[in-house]
């Protein structure tokens, strides 16, 4: 390997210039609010954690950790994702305070680039988490608090798709009623496999109901109507429940006025592991990606000692930025251009400036090479030079 | 028809056939198909933009985003391993993965050197059959491996069997059945849920109507 050159970086990671950073940290601060508008409290947890608690809890893929090793040879991880560490924090530092929690993040994570560049292995997410709390009521308050968050900042053609992991799960173990054989199936829909799944389906010895309901599965997308189609396939006394508690879902979103965008999809299979009931995510025009995704995990919290149902989502902010996409930088940057003489009528005028909210720069005229390049940078420059009193604008 | 689709087509083998299903599905495509050097072609009549791509490029297109949909070979899919949707089997440019050698050709006993354009495929395939074999990359005429000891066994893929039989290889044994398959992206699958539906509706019903006819 040869030695990098200054300007590299290690892969996927990136430098945020001024323009960019502005921006990027107004929209996070209109999410940030909203989501504290709603009562969630933000909290921070270390960049660090042990490989054996948070690394093993979370759901990211082994090869996709950064990791490294302590002064005593226990193996860290940069933490991969925000679920993990604050199902900790919930089970240990915060044991003592009583369910329902509602916690809110706005860090960043990382996941090492298994193949090639084009994705940051270090990005940025905002996202909630609400924990003890395992009534429709939580989910319906998770899923309209991310469409609040993405119609107040105008995300264009915003759709949100809920699935949930249990409906496909029941069907095809009932449909198929040996869990290897579901486990084949599930593992086509996983890998997004729809020819793999459809060409298996038609090898099973199945009568020709159960290959049709297994068939349409695939078709389960689309608005309210999907639960009624869902429903037709006769699922188990369990799988009713689950349509029954969407469609409940869908009303409380009704009530919350944020039923508009939202699709349901039983083909939705998150990545994440640890999600146990309704996944969701959510898109814009223009992302190849989902911008945010989060679900229920009911199991994740007993991996802490401290057992609870779960539900949260995380916004990644690389995206949701790029989806509103380039705005003009409007912040006005002001300078006072000064020589000696003039300092401290200068910095009396900065003072008074700077306490109106002003941004302002002072600098000191013999510092600058070429004035003229300089002062192109600032919206107004204030030229307090030489002995003669009185203010220039330029 | 608001949103225009951005659809990536490989190039080579695959595109005449791709072409030719697409206009048979009802998209009137653009003369300028047949004959441009052109990478972006718009068919703002069929409500596609295409972007002309290597085939093994085209899942990367799909996955990133910047195209919506694609047609690539289940032989790409299968090497690539990308994060998109497999919806359609195309049933187009049909062939098959294979490994080939010489007629009673020794291996090297300790190390077996395999060469390959599908260097995942073929270690994965090997894996599987639980041997260790070395997979040596190469982009075009693998026949030549074997011939001149790069190799002792090709990866690759077969459709007549003539490239083979003409360079003195046999066909040792078949890896997988290899057609185009219309793959999507994830986010766009259910942003443009009812434009993508009905296009692949259409493409569906092309496929099996051919099917029948047969």
């Amino acid at each position: 390997m040869s030695k990098p050159f200054v300007f590299e970086k290690p892969a996927g990671m990136r430098d945020t210039l001024p323009a960019f950073y502005q921006n990027n940290e107004d929209i996070k601060n209109r999410i940030k609010q909203e989501m504290e508008s709603w009562g969630y409290q933000f909290i921070q947890t270390p960049t660090l954690e042990y490989h054996d608690t948070v690394g093993e809890a979370s759901a990211i893929l082994d090869q996709q950790l950064f990791k490294l090793l302590d002064m005593e040879g226990k193996t860290l991880v940069l933490r991969p994702d925000m679920t993990a560490p604050i199902a900790r924090v919930v089970s240990s530092s915060m044991k003592q305070v009583a369910y329902p929690l509602r916690l809110a993040y706005s860090s960043p994570v990382f996941r090492a680039q298994q193949r090639e560049g084009g994705r940051p292995a270090e990005f940025e997410q905002v996202g909630i988490e609400l924990i003890g709390e395992g009534t429709a009521s939580a989910e319906a308050e998770a899923l309209a608090l991310m469409s609040e968050v993405f119609k107040k900042s105008e995300i264009a053609s915003f759709t949100v798709a809920v699935g949930h992991i249990g409906f496909v799960q029941e069907l095809l173990s009932e449909i198929l009623g040996n869990d290897d054989r579901a486990a084949d199936l599930l593992r086509y829909l996983n890998e997004k496999n729809y020819v793999g799944y459809t060409s298996h389906v038609k090898k099973l010895p199945l009568s020709s109901i159960d290959t049709q309901r297994l068939l349409k599965l695939l078709d389960l997308r689309g608005g309210i109507e999907v639960l009624e189609e869902a429903s037709s396939l006769n699922p188990n006394r369990r799988g009713q429940q689950t349509l029954q508690e969407l469609k409940n879902l869908y009303d409380l979103l009704e009530d919350y006025d944020a039923a508009q965008n939202i699709v349901f999809d039983f083909t939705l299979f998150s990545h994440m592991s640890y999600y146990t009931g309704i996944v969701f995510e959510g898109y814009g025009a223009g992302i190849g990606a989902p911008i945010a995704s989060g679900g229920r995990y009911d199991d994740l919290l007993s991996r802490f000692d401290r057992k609870a149902p779960a539900i949260g989502f995380a916004i990644r902010m690389d995206y949701f930025v790029e989806a509103l996409g380039k705005k003009k930088d409007d912040t006005k940057r002001q300078c006072i251009l000064y020589t000696n003489e003039r300092r401290k009528e200068a910095l009396k005028l900065a003072r008074n400036m700077r306490s109106e909210g002003k941004r302002l720069v002072m600098q000191n005229l013999s510092g600058v090479k070429n004035v003229d390049e300089f002062s192109k940078r600032f919206d107004d420059v204030l030229y307090l030079i030489g002995t003669q009193q009185g203010e220039d604008f330029s | 028809m608001s949103t225009v689709l951005t659809m990536a087509m490989p190039k080579g083998r695959i595109f005449e056939e791709a072409v030719d299903l697409l206009r048979q599905a009802g998209y009137p495509l653009p003369p300028e198909f047949d004959e441009s050097r052109k990478l972006i072609i718009d068919a703002p009549e069929a409500g596609l933009r295409f972007i002309l791509a290597k085939p093994m490029d085209v899942p990367t297109y799909v996955e990133h985003g910047v195209a919506d949909i694609g047609i690539a070979g289940k032989d790409v899919m299968l090497e690539e391993e990308r994060d998109v949707y497999e919806v359609l089997d195309l049933k187009i440019s049909e062939c098959y993965l294979a490994v080939a050698g010489l007629p009673n050709g020794h291996d090297q006993r300790v190390a077996p050197k395999i060469a390959s354009k599908y260097p995942n495929v073929a270690s994965h395939y090997f894996r599987e059959q639980g041997q260790q074999v070395e997979v040596i990359k190469l982009n075009g005429s693998i026949e030549l491996a074997p011939l001149i000891g790069l190799a002792d066994r090709i990866v690759d893929i077969v459709s007549t069997g003539r490239t083979l039989k003409e360079n003195g290889l046999v066909e040792l044994e078949k890896i997988a059945e290899i057609t185009s398959r219309l793959i999507v992206n994830p986010a766009s699958y259910r942003l443009h849920a009812a434009r993508i539906n009905d296009l692949v509706e259409r493409l569906r019903t092309l496929v099996e109507s051919k099917e029948e006819g047969q």
